[in-house]
C-alpha cells in the first residue's frame, strides 16, 4: 500500500539523509532496503526536501541511490494476550523467537510478529450486542497467565462507540475478528485482539488520573521505612559504576508486591538480562506460587544492541506498562539505565549537529526525561477500579558526580531519590543507598515518627563520626561515643540487607513493623558503659547478635531465641537514672 | 570490476574525502599512496563525497592517489594455523611468517541475542588471593584492569592469562611498547602457551587508525573459537589507547565532543567490543581482561568511568596490589556460592574489617592515641596486606580463605568480626577441634603477635584467647547440634560477662595455652 519511497544521499553511523518527494511526517518510521533485507528507521528531522532518519540497525553496506520506503505509521507496539513472560528488544522483536530463526547472532533486518499468530485464547465476551462503551471500555477477557487479559475498545476510539457485533465465547487465534463497533463519528470497525499504539504517545483512555497513595512494598528495608516507593509513584536510583544499582532492581524485581514487572534493560549489560531471563522462570513468586517469570515481561536493549532502538526500548516498555494499567493492574516499570538512554538521545543530537547543551547533551534532555516520568501514576478506570504504574530508573552519572545533567533533570520530577554512595559500597554496606542524603516524599510502611528519630540519630552519629576523625576518639564525651555507635548499629542491622541471603534478601512490611520497633526500643534506650571499649564490645556483640536475627526465618524458634537474648543484652547495659 | 578514482578533495589528519559513486557504508578500499599501499573504510557517505579512514595514515597520500573500492568491509581470516603467530593490527604478519588469507570473516559483526547466553558459571582459578577470594573471575566475564601508568599490568595479564585453564589466548595490543610486545610474546613462549595463543599487535609506532581495528580483528577470531567449542581468554592492552585513537578520528571528522574531547558514542563504541564476551548455550566462550590506564589516577575520567559501567566490575591495581576498594568482580556471587559455605562471609568480613583498618590509619596518621581495638585493626591489616594483598601470593582459594580465618583468629575475637555464629563454630582456629598444628605458621604468628601487642594489651589478649579455648572446650562437649546454637551462645555471652572483670587480670602464665589456640592451616572441614 505504501508507495512512498525516497532515496539515500548520506550515510553517517546510523543516520540517514534521505531525499523524498511525496509528503511524509516526522517520527514516521520508513524502511532503507538493502539488498533483501529491510532496516526500520524513523524520521527525525526534515529541512526541504530531504529527510534525516535514525536507522534501528547497523548501516553498514547502505549506499547512496538505495531505496527508502516510507510506512506512513509513528513507531508503534503491539498490544495484546501474550505479552507477558516474554523477551523483546526494543523494537518489540521476541528474542527467544529470533534466535530460533538466526541462531546465535542477532542479524539485522528481521523483524517478527511480537504476538504469537498461532496461539489461541479462550475468549469471554464482557459485553452485548448494542452496549455503549468509552475508549478503553472492557469487550472481554482471555486468561493469561495469572490475570484476565482484558480485551478493549481501542484507547483513541472517538467514544463511546456501540458493540455492534461481539464473538461468542470461544478459542480465537489473536488475529481473528471478536468484535465489530460503530464509533461516534458513525464509522465502523472490525476488532480484533491487537492493539497498535504509537510508543511516543501517553494512553489516556481513563476517568481520572490520582495522587500516588499507599507504599510498593519491596521488601528492601531502607527503601519500605525510611525511602518508600508509592504506587504509581516515580524513584530514580542513580550512582556510580559498582554501587549495586542492578543487583538492588533485581532485588526490586523479584520481590515487590505488584502484579506485573516490566524490566526495560536499556544500554546495560547483557549478562544482567541473562541472569532475569533463565532464573526467573525457576523461581516462584512468593504472592502466588507460580513462576515469577509469568508476571515478568523483559525489553532488552543491551549496550552493544544498536542504540537508536535504545532509545525506543524505554518506551516500547513504558507503553505495554500502560496497556496493562489499564485492566485495573500493578505495574512496575524498572528501566535500567535511564542515562544509557539519554546518551542514545545525545549521539542522535550529535549526528544531527544540534547544538550542545551541558556536556554535550541536547537541551531538550529535561523535557523528554520529565515526559517519560510523568508517564507513572495511579489512574481511575472507567470501569472503577484502579491501575498504576511505578516507575524506577536508575542513573549512571559520569564519575558517579551527580551534579550531571540526567541526574539533575531527573530529581526534579520523581518522588524519591535513593542516592548510592561509593563510600558505602566500598564499605560493602549494601543496599549503597545514602541514608543522608536519599530522600521521599512518600509515605512508608512503619509510622513516620520513630523513622524520623532513627533518621537524626544517624545524623548525629554521622556528625559524631565526622568529628572523632578530627578530635579523636580520647576527646569525644562517652554519650557521644555512644550515639555514634547506635548509628552504626541501626546501619549495620536495619539498613544493611544480604541481598543473597534467602530470609534476609527479603523482609516484608510485617517484620520491617516488627523489627523496626524492637530496633527503635533499643536505640532510645539510655545506655550506660564503663569506658569506651566496653561500649564498642557491647554493640559489637549486639550487632552480631542482631545480625543472626535477621538471618532467621520469621517466627521461628531461632528468631524468638534471638530476640530474648538481644532483649536481655539490652537490659544488662540499660541506665535507670 | 571495481572503479578505480583519483580525485583527492581533501585530506584532513588520517581522513580523506573523495568522489566516488556506487560506494557501500563500511566497505574498504586500497589507496595507493607515495610511500606504499594502505587499506582504509568508509566511514561516511555524503552524496558522492565518500569520507575514508586511511588505516596507515594519510600521510605521503597524493591529491591524484589511486583509490579502488573494494567491495566488501574489513576482514579477518579464520583459522587454527593462527596458533603461534603474531600480526599487526591490520591482520598482516608481524613474524616472519606468512599471510593468511584463508576463510575469511567480517569483523565487527552483529551481537549475539541475549536469549542464546547462558548464565556465567566457571570460575577462573588464578591463584591470586585478591582475586580468587575477594573478587572472583568468572568465565565469560569481561574486566578491565584499571591502573595508572608503570603499575605492572601487563605482568598481572600475562600471568592471569597462564594460570587460567583456557584453551586459546587472544591477546590484542593497542598502542603497545614494542618491549611489551616482547615480554608477552616470550613469556607466551616460556612457558610453552604460544602454540595456543594468537597475537594481534599495534605498536606506538604504527599508524593510529591500526589501533582502532585491534579490538574487532580480536574479537572476532575469538568469536569464531568459541563457536568451535573452544574457552577463549582475550587479553587487550591498554584499551585507553583505543579510546584515544577515537578520539583523534572523532575530531578529525568535526564531531562535537561530549567530554574531554572524547565523541558522544564513547560508550556504545566501547560496549559494541566488551559484550562480545560471552558464554554459549551450546558453544564455547569469550572472556576479556582489559588493562585501562587511568591518566592522572582519575578513574572518573571517561574512559576508565564509561568503562566501569560497561564491565562486569574491575580491578584496581595501585602500588602494586590488587586494591580490595574499588575492585568489584560482578559476577563472583555465581560461583561463590558453590566454592566453599564461608567463602562469601570470609570475603565480605575481612573486607569490612580492612575498611575499618583504613580509618584507624587515619586516626593514627592524625597521632591519636589507639585503642584496644585500633591496635587489633593495625596488627590484621598489616597482616591482611602481607599476606593476602601482596601479587606474589600464589595459593588455591581453599587455602587463601584458611589463611584468612587464621588473619582473623590471631587479631580478634569472633564476635567482633560479625561473622554468622554457625560459620564460627566450624571454622574458627581452635572451634573446630585442636588438630595437628602446623608449626611454621604458628610459630611466624606468634612472633609477630609477641611483636605487636605490648603491656596491658598482651594481658588483655591472653585473658581473652584462654576465655576462647574454655569456650571452644565447652561447646565441643555439647556437640554440633545446630538447633541448640542458640541457646549455647547465649550462654557463652553470660559467661563473658562473668569473666569481664577477669580481663583486665594479667595471665602471662598462659602463653603455652595460646599457643594451643592458634590456628592449623587445615581446618577446611
Amino acid at each position: 500500500m505504501s508507495e512512498n519511497t525516497g532515496a539515500i544521499v548520506g550515510v553517517n553511523g546510523n543516520l540517514l539523509t534521505v531525499s523524498f518527494e511525496r509528503p511524509i511526517f516526522q517520527n514516521e518510521v520508513a524502511f532503507a532496503r538493502h539488498g533483501d533485507v529491510r532496516l526500520k528507521a524513523e524520521v527525525i528531522r526534515v529541512r526541504g526536501r530531504r529527510a534525516e532518519l535514525q536507522v534501528f540497525e547497523d548501516t553498514a553496506g547502505l549506499r547512496a541511490g538505495d531505496a527508502v520506503e516510507f510506512t506512513g505509521e509513528l513507531l508503534s507496539v503491539e498490544l495484546g494476550p501474550g505479552l507477558l513472560a516474554q523477551v523483546f528488544d526494543g523494537l518489540q522483536n521476541p528474542l527467544p523467537k529470533l534466535a530460533e530463526e538466526c541462531g546465535f547472532f542477532l542479524q539485522r533486518g528481521r523483524y517478527l510478529d511480537p504476538l504469537d499468530r498461532e496461539r489461541s485464547w479462550a475468549f469471554t465476551p464482557a459485553v452485548e450486542k448494542g452496549a455503549r462503551l468509552p475508549a478503553g471500555g472492557k469487550l472481554g477477557t482471555v486468561p493469561e497467565g495469572l490475570f484476565d487479559h482484558w480485551i478493549m475498545v481501542p484507547f483513541d476510539a472517538a467514544g463511546p462507540v456501540t458493540v455492534e457485533e461481539i464473538a461468542p465465547e470461544g478459542e480465537y487465534p489473536v488475529t481473528h475478528e471478536i468484535a465489530r463497533i460503530k464509533d461516534a463519528r458513525g464509522a465502523s470497525h472490525a476488532l480484533t485482539m491487537i492493539r497498535r499504539w504509537p510508543v511516543k504517545i501517553p494512553i489516556r483512555a481513563y476517568a481520572e488520573r490520582l495522587r500516588p497513595s499507599g507504599s510498593l512494598v519491596t521488601r528492601i528495608r531502607i527503601v519500605d521505612t525510611f525511602f518508600p516507593v508509592a504506587r504509581g509513584g516515580t524513584y530514580c536510583i542513580p550512582g556510580p559504576f559498582g554501587a549495586g544499582k542492578t543487583v538492588l532492581q533485581q532485588i526490586t524485581s523479584r520481590y515487590a508486591d505488584v502484579d506485573i514487572v516490566i524490566v526495560a534493560a536499556c544500554g546495560e549489560r547483557a549478562g544482567e538480562v541473562v541472569e532475569t531471563l533463565r532464573e526467573f522462570p525457576e523461581l516462584t513468586d512468593p504472592r502466588t506460587g507460580k513462576s515469577l517469570m509469568e508476571r515478568t515481561l523483559i525489553i532488552c536493549n543491551t549496550s552493544s544492541m544498536p542504540v537508536a532502538a535504545r532509545e525506543a526500548s524505554v518506551y516500547t516498555a513504558v507503553t505495554i506498562a500502560e496497556y496493562y494499567r489499564q485492566m485495573g493492574l500493578n505495574i512496575l516499570l524498572l528501566a535500567d539505565s535511564t542515562s544509557r538512554w539519554a546518551q542514545a538521545l545525545r549521539e542522535m543530537s550529535g549526528r544531527l549537529e544540534e547544538i550542545p547543551g551541558e556536556e554535550a547533551f541536547p537541551a531538550y534532555l529535561e523535557s523528554v526525561i520529565a515526559a517519560f516520568y510523568e508517564r507513572g501514576g495511579i489512574v481511575k478506570l472507567h470501569e472503577g477500579g484502579e491501575g498504576s504504574v511505578t516507575i524506577g530508573g536508575t542513573v549512571s552519572p559520569a564519575g558517579g558526580n551527580f551534579e550531571e545533567p540526567v541526574t539533575q533533570s531527573t530529581l526534579k520530577v520523581v518522588g524519591a531519590f535513593h542516592g548510592l554512595s561509593r563510600e558505602r559500597s566500598d564499605q560493602r554496606r549494601y543496599p549503597a543507598i545514602d541514608p543522608l542524603d536519599s530522600w521521599s516524599k512518600y509515605e512508608g510502611v512503619v509510622p513516620a515518627a520513630p523513622v524520623e528519630q532513627a533518621r537524626r540519630l544517624l545524623r548525629e552519629g554521622h556528625e559524631v563520626g565526622q568529628m572523632m576523625k578530627v578530635v579523636g576518639e580520647e576527646g569525644t564525651s562517652i554519650g557521644d561515643f555512644t550515639v555514634h555507635l547506635k548509628a552504626e548499629f541501626l546501619d549495620a542491622v536495619y539498613l544493611q540487607q544480604d541481598a543473597f541471603h534467602e530470609v534476609d534478601a527479603a523482609t516484608p512490611a510485617e517484620r520491617q513493623r516488627y523489627v523496626f520497633e524492637r530496633v527503635h526500643r533499643i536505640l532510645e534506650t539510655p545506655m550506660k558503659f564503663a569506658d569506651k571499649d566496653a561500649a564498642r564490645t557491647f554493640f559489637q556483640r549486639l550487632t552480631q547478635a542482631a545480625r543472626d536475627w535477621n538471618r532467621a526465618a520469621w517466627e521461628s524458634d531461632e528468631f524468638k531465641a534471638l530476640e530474648e537474648r538481644i532483649e536481655k543484652m539490652t537490659v544488662e547495659v540499660t541506665d535507670y537514672a | 570490476m571495481h572503479k578505480v578514482y583519483h580525485q583527492v578533495e581533501r585530506i584532513a589528519g588520517n581522513v580523506l574525502t573523495v568522489h566516488a559513486e556506487d560506494v557501500t557504508y563500511g566497505e574498504l578500499a586500497q589507496v595507493d599512496a607515495t610511500r606504499g599501499v594502505s587499506l582504509a573504510q568508509v566511514i561516511r557517505i555524503d552524496g558522492e563525497r565518500v569520507d575514508l579512514q586511511v588505516f596507515a595514515g594519510a600521510r605521503g597520500v597524493a591529491t591524484d592517489a589511486r583509490i579502488r573500492f573494494l567491495g566488501h568491509p574489513m576482514q579477518v581470516s579464520f583459522s587454527d594455523s593462527l596458533l603461534g603467530r603474531a600480526f599487526t593490527g591490520s591482520g598482516e604478519p608481524r613474524d616472519r611468517g606468512p599471510a593468511i588469507r584463508e576463510n575469511l570473516v567480517s569483523i565487527g559483526g552483529p551481537s549475539v541475542n541475549p536469549a542464546k547466553r547462558i548464565i556465567p558459571r566457571n570460575m577462573v582459578r588464578t591463584g591470586i588471593p585478591m582475586i580468587d577470594v575477594f573478587n572472583t573471575l568468572v568465565e565469560s566475564q569481561k574486566l578491565p584492569v584499571f591502573s595508572i601508568a608503570g603499575e605492572p599490568y601487563n605482568p598481572l595479564l600475562a600471568r592471569i592469562a597462564l594460570q587460567a585453564e583456557v584453551d586459546v589466548i587472544v591477546l590484542g595490543g593497542m598502542g603497545l611498547k614494542h618491549d611489551d610486545y616482547l615480554y608477552f610474546r616470550d613469556t607466551l613462549e616460556e612457558q610453552g602457551a604460544l602454540s595456543r595463543s594468537v597475537l594481534f599487535v599495534h605498536t606506538a609506532a604504527d599508524p593510529t587508525v591500526e589501533c582502532l581495528l585491534v579490538p574487532d580483528i580480536c574479537l572476532a577470531v575469538a568469536e569464531q573459537f568459541a563457536l568451535k567449542d573452544r574457552r577463549v581468554l582475550v587479553l587487550l592492552t591498554d584499551m585507553t589507547n583505543f579510546a584515544d585513537a577515537l578520539k583523534e578520528i572523532a575530531i578529525t571528522m568535526e564531531q562535537i565532543p561530549s567530554n574531554r574531547g572524547y565523541p558522544g558514542d564513547l560508550y556504545s563504541q566501547l560496549a559494541a567490543r566488551y559484550e562480545k564476551a560471552v558464554d554459549f548455550d551450546t558453544a564455547g566462550s569469550i572472556t576479556i581482561l582489559a588493562a585501562t590506564t587511568m591518566p592522572g589516577d582519575d578513574v572518573t575520567h571517561p574512559v576508565p568511568d564509561n568503562t566501569g559501567y560497561i564491565t562486569e566490575g574491575q580491578f584496581y591495581l595501585r602500588n602494586g596490589r590488587i586494591e580490595p576498594f574499588g575492585s568489584l568482580s560482578r559476577l563472583k556471587q555465581l560461583v561463590n556460592g558453590r566454592t566453599r559455605e564461608d567463602h562469601r562471609s570470609i570475603m565480605n568480613t575481612m573486607i569490612q574489617l580492612y575498611a575499618a583498618y583504613g580509618e584507624t590509619r587515619e586516626k593514627q596518621a592524625m597521632g591519636f592515641r589507639m585503642s584496644g581495638w585500633d591496635r587489633k585493626l593495625l596488627k590484621y591489616g598489616a597482616g591482611f596486606e602481607r599476606e593476602m594483598m601482596d601479587l606474589s601470593v600464589n595459593v588455591p582459594l581453599e587455602e587463601a580463605l584458611d589463611l584468612g580465618w587464621r588473619l582473623m583468629g590471631d587479631c580478634f575475637e569472633p564476635e567482633e568480626t560479625g561473622l554468622p555464629s554457625k560459620l564460627i563454630e566450624q571454622f574458627w582456629p581452635g572451634r573446630n577441634g585442636k588438630k595437628a598444628k602446623d608449626g611454621a605458621a604458628e610459630g611466624q604468628a606468634k612472633e609477630e603477635k609477641e611483636k605487636e601487642t605490648a603491656g596491658t594489651k598482651e594481658a588483655e589478649e591472653e585473658a581473652e584467647s584462654k576465655e576462647k579455648e574454655e569456650t571452644a572446650e565447652k561447646e565441643q562437649k555439647e556437640g554440633n547440634e545446630e538447633k541448640k546454637q542458640a541457646e549455647k551462645t547465649e550462654k557463652k555471652e553470660e559467661k563473658s560477662k562473668k569473666e569481664a572483670p577477669e580481663e583486665k587480670a594479667p595471665a602471662a602464665e598462659k602463653p603455652a595455652e595460646k599457643e594451643k589456640a592458634q590456628p592449623s592451616g587445615d581446618q577446611s572441614g
